[in-house]
């Protein structure tokens, strides 16, 4: 008997339709026509689905007004609205609950928050937090605040030379010193994948929280914060689609609850008075002040947008770009790839030899090709590297094998104008 | 290959790029300064000697890109001799060439033409806007150095 699989099909095509500025071309002049976009730099921020940029306007022009305080009409809408993209949030990460989610205003937020309220009420001197050497800067920074301020330890989880996390290096440093895990789930430089729910075991044998900078681990595969069992996991909305201005804290309530306000002032407290002020429960206690709440609902459509697709066909889609780009680009004399761990997401970062990574992503650009060039917000790994800087492209949900063959087209072109 | 790119990288930068003059750390320097582009991780270090306000001799080391590279090589090309009021109206001058239309450059007292000739190469990073850091780096590390600081300001 004949058995046919139907693989699901996932039309990049009619995807493509939903973004409106993929149709448009760059470095337009003298009558001459420009060249199609090739958007390669995703990891950095994803351009927006019509859905999303529709769905904010119509709230804008519909329904709009402050949330959270209001008795009209209006208010009452647009906070059922906001609430409603909480509750998308909660489900996207599979947390138990929406009261699991905090909105910030970035995933750098989101950090600091934790940094800030949860370091600086449970960390003192001598104190350790171990972070990776892919972190991005905004998950370095923040703790380096801390250590000025707490005295406090920074210990850093070396990688192979493919971006493998060195787990037992990692086991030798959690120590009874140790009291928070701050790790990266995808480096945003190398693609590594870091196996999160052994991160999170290993931790939490010794009592230690985790943190997972999920910046980019959750835009290309199906996040579980239960299933890992993440302590407290960050997400930006407009690497998923959605607008600036948005970035989620998911917590554990238990940790949450026992967390001091990051910030003071409207919407997150009971009742103030100047003898003293009691506080909201969470989430609405690291809420202060009026949200981004149109960009929060778009964020929300953003979710569904991806969910409608399917979170698994979007991953497998980005591989096929990743694999392919990764074995058309390593055909090309001189050029070297920076992260080949396996199951790697779908970024790569490269150098060109005698070639500097920013000369490349000026030429390419000039081919319609934005790539990001440059250090990547995560200096030390580049030292780790010994590589003053890297070109990098990612991929998105939207991108083709076409887009993959001009980005190749235009480094060999680089190489050829530089003799390299 | 479109012009804008041709314009941008003239065949003196890509030699210049490729084979920096006065790339080295001399001994008898007495100034030196760090020109750091946090974007992109460009870092030189501009060594000058100076001798009763001129200076006798201008080299770098560093690591950076194609344009900032063959800028700060030119550069050690054109300011040796010169007098550090000299060598300061030429980064004056430099840097209009880099940023201004021609009618909105400024007067950065006598400047030596000639030298300005050779540098008007790097004009094409105007075109560029992105890129004029990358010309301008080792410069702003000179002028500091004859100012005596240690690193260039960030713009």
């Amino acid at each position: 008997m004949d058995t046919q699989i139907t693989l699901p099909t996932f039309d990049v095509e009619r995807v493509r339709a939903d973004f409106p500025i993929l149709s448009r071309t760059v470095h337009e002049r003298k009558g001459k026509p420009g060249k199609p976009l090739v958007y390669l730099d995703s990891a950095a921020s994803a351009q927006k689905p019509r859905q999303v940029i529709d769905a904010m306007t119509r709230f804008l022009e519909e329904d709009y007004s402050n949330i959270h305080r209001g008795v009209h009409f209006l208010s009452q809408t647009a906070t059922d609205q906001f609430e409603e993209a909480r509750r998308k949030v909660a489900r996207f990460l599979n947390a138990p609950s929406e009261r699991n989610i905090v909105f910030t205003r970035s995933a750098t937020e989101a950090v600091n928050l934790v940094a800030h309220s949860y370091g600086r009420t449970f960390l003192s001197e001598g104190d350790e937090i171990i972070v990776s050497v892919m972190e991005h800067h905004a998950n370095i920074v923040p703790w380096q605040l801390l250590q000025m301020d707490k005295g406090i330890r920074i210990r850093v989880v070396p990688v192979d030379e493919h971006g493998v996390l060195d787990l037992n290096a990692y086991e030798d440093l959690l120590s009874d010193r140790t009291k928070l895990v701050a790790m990266t789930h995808c480096s945003n430089v190398l693609g590594t994948v870091t196996p999160a729910k052994i991160i999170a075991r290993m931790a939490h044998e010794r009592g230690v929280p985790v943190l997972f900078d999920g910046s980019q681990a959750a835009v290309h595969g199906v996040v579980d914060v239960q299933d890992i069992d993440a302590d407290f996991y960050i997400m930006t909305g407009h690497k998923l689609y959605g607008p600036t201005g948005t970035g989620v804290l998911y917590g554990k309530y238990d940790l949450l609850k026992k967390m001091p306000p990051y910030q003071g002032g409207g919407d997150m407290i009971e009742s103030v008075s100047f003898e003293g002020t009691t506080f909201k429960a969470p989430p609405a206690r690291f809420e202060a002040g009026t949200p981004a709440i149109t960009e929060v609902i778009g964020l929300g459509v953003a979710l569904d947008y991806m969910e409608k697709l399917g979170r698994e066909a979007i991953a497998a889609h980005e591989h096929d770009l990743l694999q392919y780009s990764t074995q058309q680009l390593s055909q090309i004399d001189g050029l070297r790839v920076y992260g080949t761990a396996p199951g790697k997401g779908p970024i790569i970062s490269f150098t060109l030899e005698g070639v500097h990574p920013h000369d490349l992503g000026t030429i390419v650009d000039q081919y319609g090709v934005a790539v990001r060039v440059g250090r990547h917000c995560a200096e030390p790994l580049m030292e780790r590297f010994g590589v003053g800087a890297t070109a990098r492209a990612s991929f998105a949900l939207y991108n083709t094998r076409a887009e993959a063959d001009a980005l190749v087209e235009s480094v060999i072109a680089v190489k050829e104008f530089f003799g390299a | 290959m479109m012009d804008e790119l041709r314009e941008l990288y003239q065949e003196v930068i890509l030699d210049h790029g490729k084979n920096p003059r006065n790339f080295r750390h001399p001994d008898d320097a007495n100034r030196e300064a760090k020109g750091e582009n946090p974007m992109c991780g460009d870092r030189f270090m501009v060594y000058l000697k100076l001798k009763d306000g001129v200076v006798e001799d201008v080299a770098f080391q560093g690591r950076g890109c194609a344009i900032s590279t063959a800028s700060a090589s030119m550069m050690t090309e054109v300011i040796k001799g010169k007098t550090e009021a000299e060598a300061k109206a030429l980064f004056e001058t430099f840097h209009d060439l880099c940023t201004k239309d021609d009618h909105d450059h400024g007067d950065h007292g006598p400047v030596d033409e000639d030298a300005m000739e050779r540098l008007m190469v790097l004009s094409g990073v105007r075109q560029f806007p992105v890129r004029v850091k990358c010309a301008t780096l080792a410069w702003h590390a000179m002028n500091a150095a004859i100012e005596g600081e240690d690193k260039a300001s960030s713009e």
